[in-house]
């Protein structure tokens, strides 16, 4: 089985790391970061932290030197999902392309290149050190599932079971809407708000004003998602609650909040933008969303004012 | 010559000071000794749209006030007018004092330390500080004077006349609830939203052509404030969504103090202005989803400098 990660930030090389170290799977791992692609082609890539692992992918800056594989695997920022299929489509006319992003309507631009697209979720995390080296933070599932009838569930059952005897445990459902919305509700009530106030989600969490926005924010991701007939596997509430704990992820700057004070565009646009386009087409109103995803453009459009 | 004290010397402050000094026998209140001293000893010098020094009494001891004031303009930030109107329960007997803040409520702070007659105003002028003996007159725009306790229309008149003939443009009302409700609910918005975002108030602020730009969300907000303004039994003078539209195509790019507040991680004058507003909308049980979502926010973002 040949295998392309797409993108090799923090997540993208977890996988392309893990999966490396399988005997039967041949693993490219596509990303314009020539120094971390040199690093990995030099040393292998490097894992620390909630695992140590140094997997040897076959590492590539060009397009189109990937080879046609049997899996993608695309694991860019969500803003870059366009040109990052553009260019290594090729590679994947024969065989399935899975998503493991953040957000919504990232299978719907990888369809629009590729033919059979899976859809996917993943919650481990992780932090790129340095070329070649990824701190991974927290281990977690993935889900995949088919986007539409051409991706034959059997597809993401083997795309699964070679992650999990990688050691990033995974499984295959037929409808994996519910852990993509559930994620991305939970991201998208609690990471802008940490965003705009600069406070950690424990924090967030404690100021019972804050978290019955949060709570709003929950309720229309909800009602959009139940809108669409999405059954969400868990309440994203809980995961909110649970994350809010001292042991937990108390102390946690949101990935949204990190990007603003790196000046980093951030992924508002899938997230709660996401939210608000699948509530039109639904007929569902969202108004904190919009409200919420007005407010980040506006913290990313202050960037470029003199 | 109308004896006049016009106590807080920030950037209104000054220019009320600096330009009635020129018709009016005029001391200024300070916070700090060495600012009453600069004044006393320098003059106060205004620049831009004005270009005058101004020869003034000033001192930080409330205690030194000339008995005999006709006329004390309170016009301190929203956040020290208590303190400032416990310093002069008992005292001015003969002034007529008028308070100019920001938001709602601020002359029942007043009117709870003294019996004077009392007048309100709101300022659209601004001005910037360049030291303790010098401000620049940036936006020549208006400042309206109403009636509110044991006042009348003509004592409102009375000092527009006075303000008018130092330089400075104003108008009188019978009613200053109108004008007042307008530039409350434009403050809210536009101060909430600045403050998040860290934008100036400047053209993304009348922006509407993508879902995810910030006019919709400034109307919107607009739209929830005028439903409070109606509830309250007021209509507004001006339609906020137009003051906000006019200000931004004038081009320039004004920063609020609750942006310039937060920069500098200073407390803001939140209280007075959203906070002011959600608890009239509570008061007269109108929805203002919106507004509830930005007056936590920013309190939040307050919360987080600790």
């Amino acid at each position: 089985m040949r295998i392309a990660v797409v993108g090799c930030g923090a997540v993208g090389s977890l996988f392309a790391a893990n999966l490396a170290l399988l005997d039967d799977v041949e693993v490219w791992a596509f990303d314009l970061n020539e120094l971390h692609v040199a690093a990995i082609n030099r040393d292998g890539l490097r894992l620390t932290g909630a695992g140590d692992v140094v997997g040897h992918p076959r590492a590539t800056a060009d397009p189109a030197a990937i080879p046609p594989c049997d899996f993608g695997i695309v694991a860019t920022k969500a803003m870059h999902t366009e040109a990052a299929i553009a260019a290594t489509a090729h590679a994947f006319a024969a065989g399935c392309v899975a998503t493991v992003q953040n957000g919504l309507g990232n299978e719907e631009t990888l369809a629009a290149h590729a033919a059979r697209v899976i859809r996917g979720t993943t919650f481990p995390a992780g932090k790129l050190l340095e070329p070649g080296h990824v701190q991974w933070d927290v281990q977690g599932d993935t889900t995949f599932g088919p986007f539409d009838a051409s991706v034959p569930l059997a597809e993401c059952e083997r795309l699964a079971d070679a992650c999990t005897r990688a050691g990033m445990p995974a499984h295959a459902v037929a409808d994996a809407r519910g852990p993509q919305w559930r994620k991305v509700i939970f991201n998208a009530s609690t990471n802008p708000i940490g965003a705009l106030t600069g406070l950690t989600h424990g924090r967030v969490c404690e100021r019972p004003d804050l978290r019955a926005l949060v709570s709003g924010l929950v309720a229309e991701g909800k009602a959009v998602a139940a809108a669409q007939g999405i059954e969400l596997d868990a309440d994203p509430e809980e995961l909110i609650d649970h994350a809010a704990r001292p042991e937990v992820a108390y102390d946690h700057k949101a990935s949204m909040l990190q990007d603003v004070e790196a000046r980093r565009p951030t992924e508002v646009d899938f997230l709660n933008g996401g939210i608000v386009r699948f509530g039109r087409e639904s007929g569902v109103p969202t108004p904190l969303n919009e409200a919420i995803w007005a407010l980040i453009k506006g913290v990313e459009a202050s960037w470029t004012q003199s | 010559m109308t004896k006049v004290v016009v106590a807080g010397a920030g950037s209104i402050g000054s220019l009320l000071a600096g330009h009635l000094a020129r018709v009016a026998d005029v001391t200024v209140l300070t916070r700090r000794e060495e600012h009453a001293t600069a004044l006393r000893e320098n003059g106060l010098r205004v620049s831009g749209r004005s270009d005058f020094t101004a020869q003034l009494a000033a001192t930080a001891d409330p205690f030194r006030l000339p008995e005999d004031t006709e006329l004390a303009i309170l016009a301190c930030k929203g956040t020290d007018l208590e303190p400032l109107a416990a310093t002069l329960e008992g005292r001015l007997p003969g002034a007529t004092v008028m308070t100019i803040q920001n938001g709602l409520g601020a002359e029942d702070v007043v009117a709870a330390h003294g019996d004077w007659p009392l007048l309100s105003a709101v300022t659209f002028m601004s001005g910037t500080r360049h030291g303790d003996d010098h401000v620049e007159y940036v936006l020549d725009t208006a400042t309206w004077i109403g009636p509110y306790r044991e006042t009348t229309e003509a004592d409102a008149r009375r000092v527009a006349e006075l303000i008018e003939s130092a330089g400075l443009k104003v108008e009188a009302f019978h009613d200053l609830r109108p004008a007042q409700w307008s530039k409350l609910v434009f403050n809210a918005t536009v101060n909430g939203v600045a403050a998040l975002t860290c934008l100036p108030h400047d053209f993304h602020f009348a922006e509407t052509e993508r879902l995810s730009d910030l006019g919709h969300l400034v109307r919107d907000l607009v739209d929830e404030g005028r439903a409070v303004a109606i509830a309250a039994g007021v209509q507004m003078h001006d339609d906020p969504w137009e003051m906000n539209v006019l200000a931004t195509e004038r081009g320039d790019r004004h920063f609020p103090s609750m942006l310039e507040d937060v920069e500098a991680r200073r407390p803001t004058e939140l209280e007075s202005i959203n906070g002011a507003l959600v608890r009239e909308a509570r008061r007269h049980g109108v929805a203002v989803p919106l507004h509830e979502a930005l007056y936590r926010l920013v309190k939040a973002r307050e919360a987080s400098y600790s």
